[in-house]
């Protein structure tokens, strides 16, 4: 019975660790610029769909036809080699093979191009107007960038492989002593989940430990005074606002193998994500993260076979439940603070 | 109910007018066909039923086709049970969302703001889930549900013995296939209207747009608000529900895409491209959306290659690649742009566009009738 709760809690890491980083971005936005971001889930696929182009560039092949040899039925041969092979040699084959993590490298300046041009093009306009009319412009510019990848990569999921040396399962029981072959992980996810956490202890840090991130949390407490004193803060939040969407990039640059990305994953994920601001508590980044991994927990146990049998249906609704119970019962969520948007 | 001022009896005649003359001053258009008509007033009651809510109240509710697709879903069992006629299929779906809104607006409404908008969604999530997965035997899930040949079908078969094949649905025997459909749908805008209008001018109304511009100010003068908004929420829903019930009576057919949250979304881009808060506003946003989705779905590269023919060699392949992605399959991205344009530019949508260009004109003349509704909530 051990095993089996210890492998849910596991199931449900890396999901959680997803939902604790789009969760994160969102609070990050909320706590600075005040603005409820309906385009973060796009900022998501947008970034898994950097690690689908990076892997569709550095395969991008030469064929060639190679008279010498012949195929079976008598025709010449076709030759294929990928460009990055021929001109790096085996560096190019690692980098092929370890295209999801490379693919980063290219997420992380694209993100935060699309994230401070989002902000100082749209979202700047809309401090001052109504929660509504936030929801409704960013809500638009969802829908407009999942179209425009929609129209480039078409409809269907692209899957994307994953290192050929992290396939298959860890068999985590065996590490901790216990009898081997009881609790095997997939290692990607297991990679997923420590990745999720470096990320999220790399904002936390930069936030406690620098003097940008000394200036950001003044000007979350407030924002006024900070900007009397001579600071220019709204050049920060929108810095800020453009390392949130770094993060939602990088989060779904890392989950491609785990779930092949389409056009509407990121609104998938959004709404869900928005439960998990919610249950931590509006503006709370600990609650996030640790709402987010709850969450993704908390399905995992749902979807259990022994408790589908008792509440049929409660995976498919566990996660608004909780919200719905959370929101009636504490309003400002498990970690909220007093006053934050408690209406 | 005569009681009606001047202006806003000129408003209902001319709507009722322009909504029975559709199929004739819609023919320039290439839109005249009972079908997409149908979908024009079912939309249309839809988005003035969504107003209701949003427009009086202010309060954003992100999963309205739930109500939309508990009105279908109960409209199909009414036909799957009782009898193949529309009326009580549409008083079972207008009781059955009115339950339904009042059950989770009693619980949503406990909060307001963004809040509201994201237990709403929840709670849309929730159903759309449920019927794809464990309410199947109720909404038969991926497949939908769908008449059978097998329906009971009570009421009917104590008055007639089974017809062969599958029957469609009738109005007290009389099919309602074509221009039949449409004037049964319209005459139900005309009265989801004339309801819109007589509430919007009510003491009620005024207590709505009260809840708007300041919640507080409203409970410190001594109402209760809770009850109101509450109402406003029942009564929208039971719009959605009429308007999901015309649609399976147009085509008897429910499936749960119609209670995903883009299905909700729809709504709030209708209600908001018209105009939110006035009377006609979202009945035009439901008219232009829909009109445009028909329109660009169907156009495809040769039309476009014609279209643009008269460009120089290569600059029309270059137009044509460019306008390709906007229309056909990419019509949600025009949807998408248009309306950031609107929410950016003209949050008031169309009225607000139509109010000032005519401010334009009488800028020079007597100052205009309407002052605009700037509300200046006192801190």
């Amino acid at each position: 019975m051990f095993e089996v709760i210890f492998l849910q809690f596991l199931n449900g890491l890396d999901k959680g660790g997803a939902y604790a980083l789009i969760a994160l971005g969102l609070t990050l936005v909320f706590g600075t610029l005040g603005v409820v971001n309906f385009a973060h889930g796009a900022l998501f696929m947008l970034g898994a769909f950097c690690a689908v182009l990076f892997r569709q560039l550095i395969t991008f092949e030469t064929v060639t036809i190679d008279p010498t040899k012949l195929s079976p039925w008598g025709a010449p041969l076709e030759v294929r080699a990928p460009l990055v092979q021929t001109w790096f040699g085996d560096f190019g084959a690692v980098l092929v093979n370890y295209s999801v993590p490379f693919s980063i490298l290219l997420t992380i300046p694209v993100m935060l191009v699309i994230g401070i041009a989002l902000e100082r093009g749209i979202i700047k306009h809309f401090y001052k107007r109504p929660h509504a009319e936030q929801i409704l412009v960013t809500f638009g510019l969802a829908i407009v960038a999942q179209e425009i990848i929609k129209s480039f990569f078409g409809p269907n999921p692209i899957p994307q492989p994953m290192p050929e040396g992290l396939r298959g399962a860890a068999d985590i029981g065996a590490w901790l002593g216990m009898q081997a072959n009881v609790i095997t992980y997939p290692i990607w996810r297991l990679v997923y989940f420590l990745f999720a956490g470096v990320i999220i202890g790399g904002v936390f840090a930069f936030l406690q430990f620098t003097t940008f991130g000394l200036v950001v949390r003044a000007g979350m407490a407030d924002r006024e005074t900070v900007g009397l004193l001579g600071i220019n803060i709204d050049r920060r939040f929108t810095i800020m606002f453009g390392l949130a969407a770094v993060v939602a990039g990088m989060a779904g640059v890392m989950y491609t193998p785990l779930l092949p990305p389409n056009y509407h994953i990121g609104m998938d994920f959004l709404v869900l994500s928005f439960v998990v601001v919610v249950v931590g508590g509006m503006g709370s980044l600990p609650g996030a993260v640790a709402a987010g991994f709850l969450l993704g927990i908390l399905q995992s146990f749902a979807s259990m076979t022994q408790i589908k049998a008792i509440v049929p249906g409660i995976d498919q609704i566990i996660i608004y439940l909780v919200a719905v119970v959370i929101l009636l019962v504490r309003p400002r969520g498990l970690f909220g603070r007093r006053g934050v948007m408690e209406a | 109910m005569l009681a009606m001022s001047r202006n806003d009896l000129l408003l209902f005649l001319g709507f009722t007018i322009a909504v029975l003359a559709m199929p004739i001053w819609l023919q320039p258009f290439g839109a005249a066909y009972p079908d997409l008509l149908q979908r024009f007033t079912i939309y249309a009651i839809l988005a003035v039923g969504f107003n209701i809510l949003f427009g009086l109240t202010g309060y954003l509710s992100f999963g309205h086709a739930a109500f939309f697709g508990v009105g279908s879903y109960a409209a199909v069992w009414s036909f799957k049970l009782l009898s193949m006629d529309a009326i009580p299929a549409m008083a079972f779906a207008i009781v059955v969302s009115g339950i339904f809104a009042l059950l989770i607006g009693y619980v949503s409404l406990r909060r307001s703001g963004i809040y509201f908008s994201i237990l709403t969604l929840a709670f849309a999530q929730m159903s759309y889930n449920l019927a794809y997965s464990v309410l199947t035997p109720i909404t038969n899930g991926e497949t939908g549900l769908q008449l059978d040949l097998a329906d009971p079908r009570y009421l009917d078969r104590a008055f007639s013995a089974a017809p062969a094949g599958l029957p469609s649905p009738t109005l007290l025997g009389a099919p309602l296939t074509g221009y039949a459909g449409f004037y049964f749908c319209a005459g139900f805008l005309i009265i989801a209207f004339f309801i819109a209008q007589r509430i919007t001018g009510s003491p009620f109304g005024m207590m709505l747009k009260g809840i708007k511009s300041n919640q507080t100010r409203m409970n410190y003068t001594g109402f209760n608000t809770k009850p109101y908004t509450l109402a406003a929420f029942v009564i929208s829903g039971m719009y959605a529900g009429l308007a999901g019930a015309l649609l399976a009576i147009t085509d008897p057919l429910a499936g749960a895409e119609r209670m995903q949250w883009t299905a909700s979304g729809e709504v709030v881009l209708m209600t908001i491209l018209g105009g939110a808060g006035t009377l006609v506003g979202p009945v035009i946003g439901a008219w232009l959306i829909k009109y445009f989705e028909n329109i660009f779905s169907a156009i495809n590269d040769s039309i476009l290659t014609r279209f643009f023919a008269f460009l120089p060699e290569g600059a029309d392949h270059v137009a044509v690649t460019i306008a390709s992605k906007f229309v056909g399959e990419g019509w949600f991205l025009t949807l998408g742009l248009v309306f950031v344009l609107i929410v950016v530019f003209l949050p008031g949508g169309i009225m607000e566009g139509v109010r000032r260009i005519v401010g334009l004109f009488n800028r020079s003349g007597k100052t205009p009738r309407h002052t605009p509704a700037q509300v200046q909530p006192a801190e």
